[in-house]
C-alpha cells in the first residue's frame, strides 16, 4: 500500500520536470532570502535563471555542516522568524550546534514524507504506533509522531528510556510496529525477555530503524529474535530528519529516496564530482519543498550509492543503498551523533587545557558504550582521590549535559595513549562493522 | 615544619608500582613512610622519602605524573588515647584531615603519624600551641 499513489509512482519524466521545477523555485528563493547563499552564487557567477536543467545542478555550491554552524542559530533562515513553527536543534557545545527550523507546511510536508515511509514499511491506517525515538530537540521523536498520526496510526509517544516500562507498554497496548534504533530494539528485546515478556509472541509486526548504521547480519538477529519485519530508515536533521528515504517492505532493498522532496547526487568527497551510476561516493542532498532552511547540494557525509532500476513495490523513486559509513569522523553512539572534535572542546573548556584523550567505543550486548580517557598531567593532578573523582564527573556530566551521551570517564597515565607516528589516535571503535 | 610528600598518579594494574619502587632503587632512594589510595581505575601513591627533589626529577623523567604535597608530621605517644587526644583538639578548631597514616620508629617509643589538612598552618598552630612535638623534613628524611 501507499499513502500518496500518484506521487510515489510519478513517472520518472514528470517526475523531473517537478524537480526541475521545485529546483529553480528554490534557487530563486535562497538567492533573494539568505545572504550566504547569494554570496555563493555571485562568488560562482550563477544566477537562479541559469538553472535550466537538472545538469546545471553541478553548477551551484555546496553546503556544509560548518556553514550551519557558521550562520548559528538562524542565519540561513530563509523566511521570516515569525513563519518558523518549530526549530530542532543536534547535539553541540555551547554556540556550535546546528539549529534547523520548519515552517507550518515544512512540518505538513514531513508528516507526509513519514506517512508514505510508515506505509512503504508495510504498517497501515489503524495500526498501534510505539514511537521510541527520542522527543526534544533531536528529530527523530517528533519527526516519526506527526507522521504516524498523518497516516491514522494510534501513536504512543513513549519516547527513549525507561525501558522496562516500555516492555509493559509494548505488551499491554499491543503494538503494530515499532520506531526505534536498531540496537534498542535488541536491548529492548532482552530487557522484556528478563522480565518474563517474549516480544516474537506479540502483535508486532514491523520495525522501523534508523539513526544508526546497522548491518544486514543486524537485520536477520533483529527479525529473528524480535518476529518482525525490520525496516531501514534514512534522514538528517539538516534537510529535513526521518523519512529523507525509506526501504520498502516488497523488496528490503535499499531506500526509496523522496524524490519530488529531495534531489539527490554521490560526488567522490575528494574531486567532488559525481561518481558513475551505481558507484558509493558522498550523498549530497538538496531540498526542493523546504520554506524555512532550505539547503543547496548539502554535503551529509553519508557513503551510499544510488541504485535506479524499478522496484518489485512499483514505486519509481531511486534508491540509496544502506548507509556503508561516513567521509568524516562522526560517532554515532545510541543514536546520538557524536564528533572527536566535540569532546575535545568539552575538554578545553572543562579544564582550560589541552589534554591528551581517547576515545573507546564499544558494545556491550546490544547497547553502544563510549569511554573517554583523559590523560592526568601535573596540572590536573591532586593527592587527594575526592579531587579526582570530582573532575572525571564533571566532565561527564558536560559531555552529557551537551552531547546527550553517557560517557565512562578514565583517568590514565601520561602516554598511556598511544601514539601512532607521533599522532595520537583519537578513537578506537570496537564494535563490529 | 612541614614536610614534603611525593604523590605519584598509578593506573591500577599489575606491575605498575614495581616500577616506581625500581626507579627509586635504582637512584639509592629510600622510602620513609607511604600510603596508597585506590579507587578501580587508578591510585594515588604516597612517599616520603630520604631525596625529595631527586625523587621527583627521577620519577618526572621516567613519565609519570607527580606531585608535590605539603605535610605535617607528628609525634604521638604509642599508648591508648595518644592519637585521640590529638585528634579532639584539632576538632575543635575545625581543622579537617583530609588523609592520614602513620609508621612507627624502629627505636623509640613514640610513634609518628603523617598528616595532610585542610589548613596546614592552622593546624600546626594548634598543635603546637598544645605542645605536640612536629618532625621536621630534616629529621625525618633522615631517620
Amino acid at each position: 500500500m501507499m499513502y500518496d499513489q500518484d506521487k510515489e509512482t510519478l513517472p520518472r519524466e514528470d517526475l523531473e520536470a517537478l524537480q526541475l521545477r521545485r529546483l529553480r523555485t528554490q534557487c530563486e528563493r535562497v538567492y533573494a532570502n539568505v545572504h550566504f547563499y547569494r554570496k555563493k552564487f555571485d562568488e560562482l557567477g550563477i544566477k537562479p535563471s541559469d538553472v535550466n536543467s537538472l545538469s546545471d545542478l553541478t553548477r551551484l555550491p555546496f553546503t556544509e555542516k560548518q556553514d550551519l554552524r557558521n550562520h548559528y542559530p538562524m542565519g540561513l533562515f530563509a523566511v521570516p522568524r515569525e513563519n518558523v513553527v518549530r526549530l530542532h536543534a543536534s547535539s553541540g557545545t555551547t554556540g556550535k550546534a546546528t539549529v534547523v527550523g520548519y515552517t507550518r507546511r515544512d512540518i505538513d510536508n514531513w508528516a507526509e514524507c513519514m506517512a508514505r515511509s510508515f506505509m512503504a514499511a508495510g504498517a497501515k491506517p489503524g495500526d498501534i504506533v510505539h514511537n521510541a525515538y527520542g522527543y526534544g530537540l533531536f528529530t527523530g521523536g517528533l519527526g516519526a509522531h506527526y507522521g504516524a498520526e498523518k497516516m491514522g496510526a494510534t501513536t504512543v509517544p513513549v519516547s527513549g528510556g525507561a525501558t522496562k516500562r516500555q516492555a509493559v507498554l509494548l505488551r499491554d497496548f499491543g503494538a503494530d510496529v515499532i520506531c526505534c534504533t536498531p540496537s534498542y530494539s535488541l536491548f529492548l528485546y532482552e530487557t522484556a525477555l528478563e522480565m518474563g515478556i517474549d516480544i516474537a509472541e506479540l502483535p508486532l509486526r514491523i520495525g522501523i530503524f534508523g539513526a544508526e548504521p546497522w548491518t544486514e547480519e543486524m537485520r536477520r538477529d533483529i527479525e529473528k529474535k524480535l518476529n518482525i519485519k525490520a525496516i531501514d530508515i534514512y534522514g538528517l536533521s539538516e534537510v529535513m530528519g526521518p523519512g529523507v528515504a525509506i526501504e520498502c517492505i516488497e523488496a528490503q532493498s535499499g531506500l526509496h529516496i523522496q524524490e519530488d522532496h529531495f534531489l539527490v547526487e554521490v560526488i567522490d568527497p575528494a574531486t567532488l564530482e559525481h561518481v558513475a551510476p551505481g558507484e558509493m561516493g558522498e550523498l549530497v542532498i538538496t531540498t526542493l519543498t523546504k520554506e524555512a532552511i532550505p539547503v543547496i547540494r548539502y554535503r551529509t557525509r553519508d557513503i551510499t550509492a544510488l541504485d535506479p532500476t524499478p522496484c518489485v513495490c512499483g514505486r519509481t523513486f531511486a534508491r540509496m543503498r544502506r548507509i556503508a559509513g561516513r567521509t568524516d569522523d562522526m560517532l554515532i553512539i545510541r543514536g546520538v551523533n557524536v564528533f572527536p572534535s566535540q569532546i575535545e572542546a568539552i575538554l578545553l573548556e572543562t579544564e582550560g587545557l589541552t589534554p591528551h584523550y581517547q576515545l573507546i567505543v564499544d558494545r556491550e550486548g546490544s547497547l553502544d558504550t563510549l569511554e573517554v580517557q583523559v590523560e592526568v598531567n601535573e596540572r590536573l593532578f591532586s593527592d587527594e582521590i575526592k579531587n579526582l573523582q570530582k573532575l572525571g564527573g564533571k566532565i561527564q556530566k558536560t559531555i552529557k549535559e551537551f552531547l546527550g551521551v553517557t560517557a565512562n570517564v578514565k583517568l590514565i597515565e601520561p602516554k598511556g595513549i598511544q601514539r601512532s607516528e607521533g599522532k595520537a589516535k583519537r578513537i578506537i571503535d570496537k564494535r563490529g562493522k | 615544619m612541614k614536610v614534603n610528600q611525593l604523590s605519584i598518579f598509578l593506573e591500577n594494574r599489575a606491575g605498575r608500582l614495581a616500577e616506581v619502587t625500581k626507579i627509586l632503587s635504582e637512584n639509592q632512594i629510600n622510602i620513609r613512610a607511604l600510603s596508597l589510595a585506590d579507587t578501580s581505575d587508578f591510585g594515588i601513591l604516597r612517599l616520603i622519602v630520604s631525596d625529595f627533589e631527586k625523587a621527583m626529577q627521577v620519577l618526572k623523567d621516567k613519565g609519570f605524573t607527580v606531585g608535590k604535597t605539603n605535610v605535617v608530621a607528628v609525634e604521638v605517644s604509642d599508648k591508648p588515647g595518644g592519637l585521640h587526644s590529638l585528634l579532639e583538639m584539632l576538632g575543635k578548631e575545625n581543622v579537617n584531615v583530609e588523609y592520614m597514616y602513620a609508621f612507627v620508629q624502629q627505636s623509640g617509643k613514640n610513634a609518628i603519624i603523617i598528616f595532610r589538612f585542610d589548613r596546614t598552618d592552622q593546624a600546626i598552630e594548634i598543635l603546637q600551641k598544645n605542645d605536640i612535638r612536629i618532625v621536621s623534613g630534616k629529621e625525618l628524611y633522615g631517620m
